[in-house]
C-alpha cells in the first residue's frame, strides 16, 4: 500500500543546535506507527514540522504521493492531519458534543444547530465503539482521563482527519483506562485512518502499533515492524547501544 | 439511561479490543431519552456533581421571603413587592452586564461609573443641548461601547489586568463626571419619559399582553427545539415537561401580574400594573441570554471562559471574544444607569459609584461562577434580587444600614464558598485533570 506520507530527509535546526539530522519517516494508511526516542532525540520537533506549527528547514514532505508544504498549522488541517496533544485542550465547562464541534459548529439560521451537532458527535463516537460515555451532553469535567482522551480523539475523527497523531497518549492514564484508549487507536487505525503515536511507554507501543519507528539524536535509527522485534532491541535503539542493524539503510552522522 | 446490545463491527484483533468488548455494551445517550423520572433523576445527579446554577440562590429568595414575611407585615405587601422590582432593576441589569465579563475570569469595577459618566453626558444632552431624549440615549449607548472598546483594548491587546484597567477608570470616571456636571454637580431628570420607566406603569391590559408574549415565547422555543431534534432523528425528552415549563411560567407570572395589577396606592389616585421597568429588563435578559445559548458567540464567550488556550487551537479569536464582552457590559451598564437615575431623578457626580460591588455580589451570589466559564444572566437576576431582599426587609424591620452591609457581605462570601466548592466537587469526579 502506498504510505499517505514520506518524510525524506527532514532538517531542522535552532540556531546551532541541529535537532533534526536527516531524517525519513513514512505513515501507513490503516496502520499505528509509533515514533519512539529519549527526551531530546527531536520526536516534538518532528511532530510539531508535520502540524505545522514549526514548519522544517529543509527536506520534502509526500502526501498520498504528492509533495506538500506544511507551513502553517492550516496547510496540515487542509490535508486531514490532526495532532491531539497532551494537554488535549478540552473547555471543561463545555460538554463533549460542544468540545468535539469547539470553532466549527453547524449553524442554522444564524443560531447553533445543537440536534445536528449531537448527530454527528453521537454518530462519530459510535464509530469508533465508544461505549463508556454516559451522555454526549456530559460535561468534560465529570469525565475521566481516559474518556477525555476519548474526547479529544473523537474531535480529530469528526475532522475527518487521515492521519492523527497522538502525542502521549496514556501518559496520564491508569490501567484500565489506557487499555481503553489503545483499544480506541487499534479501531481508528482499523478504520483506515494513518495514526502516529508518540509514547514512552513501550508496553503501550508493542501492544498497539504495527510498526516501531525510533529516533536517536535527530537520526532515525530504526524502524522496525513490532512483531519482528524485542524489547531489548527497541530499548538498545533508543540508549543508542545498538545502532547498525537497522532496516533501513541509516548512517549516523 | 437505554441499554440495547450492540455489536462491534471490529472483529477483536489484540488484548486490548478483547477488554474493550468486555465491558457492559451500553448505548450512548444524548440526556433526552427516558421518561419524566429518568429526567428529574438525571438532574438531581448533575446537582450532586457540583452544577447547582441558581438553587442555593433561588433557595435564599425563598428563605429570606418567608422571614422577611413572617417578620414584617409590610414585606408582602403589593407595594413594597413592585418597590422591590423597581429596586431590583438597576442592579440586576448591572450583574447582567458584569456576567459576560466574569464568565471570561474578567472583571469591570468601572461599569457602575461607566453608567454615570455616560448618563452624565445623556443629561447634559438634554438639560443643556436640548436634545431629544431617544438621540441623547443613542448617544449614552454609543458612548458606553466606546468604553468598553477602550477597557477590551488594554486587556485583550496590552495585557493589563481587567482589575488595574477597570480599577483606573472607576477613578478616573468619578473625575470625569465631576467635571462634566460642573461644581453644582446635580442635574435633575426632567424628561417624563425618562422618569417613567421606573416609577409609571403600564396599563393593566398590557401587563396581561406581556405574560402572554412571555408564555408563547416559551412555548414557541421550546416546541421549536423539539422540532429540531424530531428532524434530526434525536431523542426527545417528554412533552409533559415542556408543557410544565409553560404552565409554571404561566402559574408564576400570571401571580406576579395579577398582584401588581391591583390597586397598591394608600391615596386616591390609583397605582396599579406592572412597573414599565419589568418588561424592559426581561428583554435585554431574554436576548442576552439566547446569545449566550444559541449562537456561536455566546458558545465562545463560555470556551474562552472555560480554557482559553483551548479556544485559540481551535481557532477562536480569544482577544476579539474578550473585547466584544467587555463591550457588552459597558453598554448594557448605560442601561443600568439610565434606571438608576428614572429612579433618583438626579445625574451626580457619584451617579454609581456604589452600585458597582453590589453588582458582582448579586452576580456570585445567583451562581455566576467567579473561577470562569459558567453562569447565567438569569442567575444574575436572582442574585440581585436575593440582595435587594436583604436591603429591603432589613430596612422595613428597622435595622440600621450598617447590618445590612454586614449581612449582605456575608451573604456574598457564602456564595463565593459554595462556588469555589461545588467546583472542587465537579473536578474531583475526574482521574486525571488536564
Amino acid at each position: 500500500m502506498a504510505p499517505l506520507i514520506e518524510l525524506r530527509d527532514i532538517r531542522k535546526s535552532f540556531g546551532p543546535v541541529e535537532v533534526l539530522k536527516g531524517v525519513d519517516m513514512t505513515v501507513q494508511p490503516g496502520k499505528v506507527s509509533a515514533l519512539v526516542g529519549d527526551n531530546g532525540a527531536g520526536k516534538s520537533t518532528l511532530i510539531k514540522g508535520l502540524s505545522g506549527a514549526q514548519p522544517y528547514d529543509t527536506g520534502e514532505v509526500h502526501f498520498d504521493g504528492e509533495p506538500v508544504t506544511l507551513s502553517s498549522p492550516h496547510d496540515a488541517a487542509r490535508l486531514g492531519i490532526e495532532v491531539v496533544y497532551q494537554d488535549l485542550a478540552l473547555c471543561e465547562n463545555l460538554d463533549i458534543v460542544q468540545n468535539m464541534f469547539l470553532g466549527r459548529e453547524t449553524v442554522r439560521h444564524r443560531m447553533l444547530d445543537g440536534s445536528d451537532m449531537e448527530k454527528h458527535a453521537t454518530s462519530t463516537l459510535q464509530s469508533l465503539s465508544v461505549r463508556t460515555m454516559k451522555s454526549v451532553r456530559q460535561k468534560v469535567s465529570s469525565l475521566s482521563g481516559g474518556q477525555r482522551q476519548t474526547v479529544a480523539i473523537a474531535r480529530a475523527v469528526l475532522q475527518k482527519a487521515r492521519v492523527v497523531i497522538l502525542d502521549e497518549p496514556t501518559a496520564a492514564l491508569g490501567v484500565a483506562q489506557t487499555e481503553q484508549v489503545l483499544a480506541l487507536v487499534r479501531r481508528l487505525a482499523d478504520s483506515g485512518v494513518g495514526v502516529v503515536i508518540i509514547s514512552h511507554n513501550l508496553a503501550d507501543v508493542f501492544e498497539v502499533a504495527d510498526y516501531i519507528n525510533v529516533l536517536y539524536l535527530g537520526t532515525m535509527v530504526a524502524q522496525l515492524q513490532t512483531t519482528a522485534t524485542t524489547y531489548d532491541d527497541v530499548i538498545g535503539y533508543i540508549t543508542g547501544a545498538k545502532t547498525r542493524d537497522t532496516l533501513v539503510e541509516e548512517t549516523i552522522s | 439511561m437505554t441499554t440495547a446490545p450492540d455489536k462491534s463491527t471490529n472483529p477483536p484483533t489484540n488484548r486490548a479490543l478483547e477488554t474493550i468488548a468486555a465491558a457492559p455494551p451500553t448505548t450512548i445517550a444524548t440526556g433526552h431519552e427516558g421518561s419524566v423520572g429518568d429526567q428529574i433523576r438525571g438532574y438531581g445527579q448533575r446537582i450532586r456533581g457540583g452544577e447547582m446554577g441558581m438553587l442555593p440562590a433561588l433557595a435564599g429568595v425563598v428563605v429570606l421571603g418567608i422571614l422577611f414575611g413572617v417578620l414584617s407585615p409590610f414585606f408582602f405587601t403589593k407595594g413594597n413587592i413592585a418597590n422591590l422590582m423597581t429596586q431590583t432593576a438597576a442592579l440586576m441589569m448591572l450583574a447582567i452586564a458584569l456576567t459576560f465579563v466574569i464568565i471570561l475570569t474578567e472583571i469591570d469595577l468601572s461599569a457602575g461609573v461607566t453608567g454615570g459618566v455616560a448618563m452624565g453626558i445623556f443629561i447634559k444632552l438634554i438639560n443643556d443641548g436640548g436634545w431629544n431624549w431617544v438621540a441623547a440615549l443613542l448617544v449614552a449607548l454609543l458612548v458606553g461601547a466606546v468604553i468598553g472598546l477602550f477597557i477590551g483594548f488594554f486587556v485583550a491587546r496590552i495585557g493589563i489586568p481587567s482589575f488595574v484597567v477597570t480599577l483606573g477608570l472607576f477613578l478616573g470616571f468619578q473625575g470625569l463626571n465631576l467635571v462634566l456636571l460642573g461644581d453644582a454637580g446635580a442635574y435633575r431628570v426632567e424628561t417624563p419619559a425618562v422618569i417613567a420607566i421606573m416609577n409609571k406603569s403600564m396599563p393593566i391590559w398590557a401587563g396581561w399582553f406581556m405574560l402572554v408574549v412571555i408564555v408563547a415565547v416559551s412555548l414557541l422555543t421550546g416546541l421549536y427545539d423539539r422540532m429540531q431534534r424530531v428532524r434530526s432523528g434525536m431523542p426527545v425528552r417528554p412533552m409533559s415537561l415542556l408543557l410544565a415549563r409553560v404552565v409554571a411560567w404561566a402559574v408564576g407570572g400570571g401571580a406576579v401580574v395579577y398582584l401588581l395589577s391591583l390597586n397598591r396606592s394608600n391615596g386616591i389616585i390609583p397605582i396599579e400594573g406592572v412597573p414599565i421597568v419589568v418588561p424592559i429588563a426581561l428583554f435585554i435578559l431574554w436576548v442576552g441570554q439566547s446569545v449566550l445559548d444559541r449562537t456561536r458567540y455566546g458558545l465562545h464567550i463560555y470556551a474562552v471562559g472555560g480554557n482559553p488556550e483551548a479556544a485559540r487551537r481551535a481557532g477562536i479569536s480569544v482577544p476579539w471574544v474578550r473585547m466584544s464582552a467587555f463591550v457588552i457590559c459597558s453598554t448594557l451598564a448605560v442601561v443600568s444607569g439610565l434606571f438608576t437615575i428614572s429612579q433618583t431623578g438626579v445625574v451626580q457626580a457619584s451617579t454609581g459609584r456604589d452600585i458597582v460591588l453590589s453588582g458582582v455580589g448579586a452576580a456570585v451570589v445567583g451562581g455566576v461562577s467567579l473561577f470562569g466559564g459558567r453562569g447565567r444572566l438569569a442567575q444574575a437576576a436572582v442574585g440581585a434580587l436575593l440582595i435587594s431582599m436583604i436591603t429591603n426587609g432589613l430596612g422595613l424591620l428597622g435595622y440600621p444600614a450598617g447590618i445590612t452591609f454586614l449581612v449582605t457581605g456575608g451573604v456574598l462570601i457564602l456564595a463565593a464558598t459554595i462556588d469555589a466548592l461545588s467546583r472542587r466537587r465537579s473536578g474531583s469526579t475526574s482521574l486525571a485533570r488536564t
